[in-house]
């Protein structure tokens, strides 16, 4: 497996630990030996969804660091044998490839984004119960809240009735974390902003084509007001997709009422 | 400074012995608290009100939850000894994915093809058993998937160290052949047979009970 193999080929090392030396000879490396580089230098390619809130999370993240990287779209509906052979387990996007290395799931991404790009905003924060409070609550919205609006948006009557109660009441879970805080991560965007970054566009996209009404200002008055501060970042705003084209798009998959 | 550090668990949580072993692992002490999870203490409840669930790490009177989180937490707070994720960012990164596939994708199909229904049961296994090669293909050259130590994928996976036999027990369905996966196979002896984690084993038959009511 492709994973296994390249993780022995290649070393980072900062800048700093370059030497004269090594940087002289540089350019007589050839690509089979192990390469010094800095950081500007490693190439950073993006296997992404325009569709997918996933996908929109680590490209959000790539520009918070300032990383220069090259978008490779995919249509879900058929991937590129490239996607499949980087994640031949799950098939999925986003994958990030690193000096040719692939990394899949957009948590783990993120997770590894945040260790080797050490300048500009971080992602997660230094203090280790502040850290488990992050992921726990990115637990929370991929493993609770978004399955549970994905349930309203795919079933009917009583099963419908039961995924309002549960989204509901995980939706006002978050409106009390956002208590005293701008974001998620407090004063600055986080890893857990990152991730609730279906709620703040697919949410109400969902919510809109099943025709019911549950992220009310009276109801969640933060978490509106989240949503509101987070979509006009100037990097969310100009990554995520238009709403109207979200909507049209997730029309136009819709199966038919039984 | 006195650290204090109390474990919620249950006697067949799968994911609090993932704590108790990183524990032992590390040589940090602590105050095991057996829950009856149809019976929650207060504590419990008030430690961890979003799911009300176990594992629950209290260290210092702070609550950590979920138990891959908590075995991050465990690495980075005690971090001196026996270090379960690796330091290189990208080897971390392929170890957290594995411990994610092994929660999201594999213990659910390994559920459905032991305790599911028709159909389904049958499709889970054949999902299973591919699913299956990928761990075996990872143990290559390696006798812990941490390499000569444990480590935070092996706890992962720890489950089914016990749990494999019990589930084929229940259902019948033989799910790791010696044949098919000896690699797989090997691991799951290993990792059973560590001596620190000899009086960690769940009951046999009380397992075998529990799932048997499953159905």
């Amino acid at each position: 497996m492709n994973l296994k193999i390249h993780s022995t080929l290649t070393t980072t090392i900062t800048a700093s630990q370059i030497t004269p030396r090594v940087r002289k000879e540089k350019g007589q490396f050839s690509v089979k030996e192990p390469i010094f580089v800095t950081m500007g230098d490693q190439e950073v390619k993006l296997f992404a969804a325009w569709s997918s809130s996933f996908s929109k999370r680590v490209e959000i993240a790539l520009k918070m660091k300032g990383i220069n990287y090259k978008y490779v779209a995919e249509s879900l509906s058929n991937k590129s044998p490239e996607l499949l052979r980087y994640n031949p387990v799950h098939k999925k996007v986003p994958v990030v490839i690193h000096n040719g290395k692939p990394i899949c799931e957009s948590l783990v991404i993120l997770e590894y984004i945040d260790e080797i790009w050490k300048s500009g905003p971080s992602i997660l924060p230094e203090d280790p119960h502040a850290r488990a409070m992050a992921r726990f609550w990115v637990s929370f919205i991929d493993e609770k809240c978004s399955p549970a609006i994905k349930r309203i948006y795919r079933s009917q009557g009583e099963e419908r009735e039961k995924a309002v109660q549960d989204a509901t009441e995980h939706l006002e879970t978050l409106e009390n974390e956002l208590r005293g805080k701008k974001f998620f991560g407090g004063d600055e965007i986080g890893l857990v902003d990152l991730s609730a970054t279906f709620i703040a566009l697919w949410l109400g996209v969902l919510l809109e084509l099943a025709g019911v009404e549950l992220l009310t200002k009276e109801k969640f008055p933060r978490l509106c007001e989240w949503i509101d501060i987070y979509l006009n970042c100037s990097i969310v705003k100009e990554t995520l997709p238009a709403r109207e084209d979200l909507l049209d798009h997730l029309r136009s998959l819709r199966r038919p009422a039984k | 400074m006195a650290t204090e550090v109390k474990l919620f668990r249950s006697w067949s949580s799968r994911y609090a012995l993932r704590i108790v072993w990183a524990l032992k692992l590390k040589g940090v002490e602590f105050e095991a608290i057996f829950e009856d999870l149809s019976n929650k203490s207060s504590l419990l409840l008030q430690y961890n009100p979003v799911h009300k669930k176990v594992p629950v790490l209290v260290h210092n009177g702070k609550p950590v939850c979920e138990s891959l989180v908590i075995l991050e937490y465990v690495d980075e707070t005690w971090n001196g000894a026996h270090p379960l994720l690796p330091k290189d960012p990208f080897a971390k990164a392929e170890a957290r994915f594995w411990a994610k596939f092994s929660d999201d994708k594999l213990m659910p199909l390994i559920r459905k093809a032991t305790l599911g229904n028709g159909e389904e049961k049958e499709e889970a296994r054949v999902l299973t058993a591919e699913n299956l090669k990928h761990v075996e293909e990872l143990l290559k050259g390696k006798k812990f998937f941490g390499g000569e130590k444990i480590g935070y994928v092996d706890l992962a996976f720890g489950w089914m160290a016990y749990l494999i036999n019990v589930l084929e027990e229940v259902s019948g369905a033989t799910l790791i052949k010696k044949e098919e996966f000896p690699l797989l196979s090997k691991w799951m002896e290993n990792f059973y047979e560590f001596p620190e984690f000899k009086e960690s084993w769940p009951d046999h038959d009380r397992l075998i009970t529990k799932f048997k009511n499953y159905g």
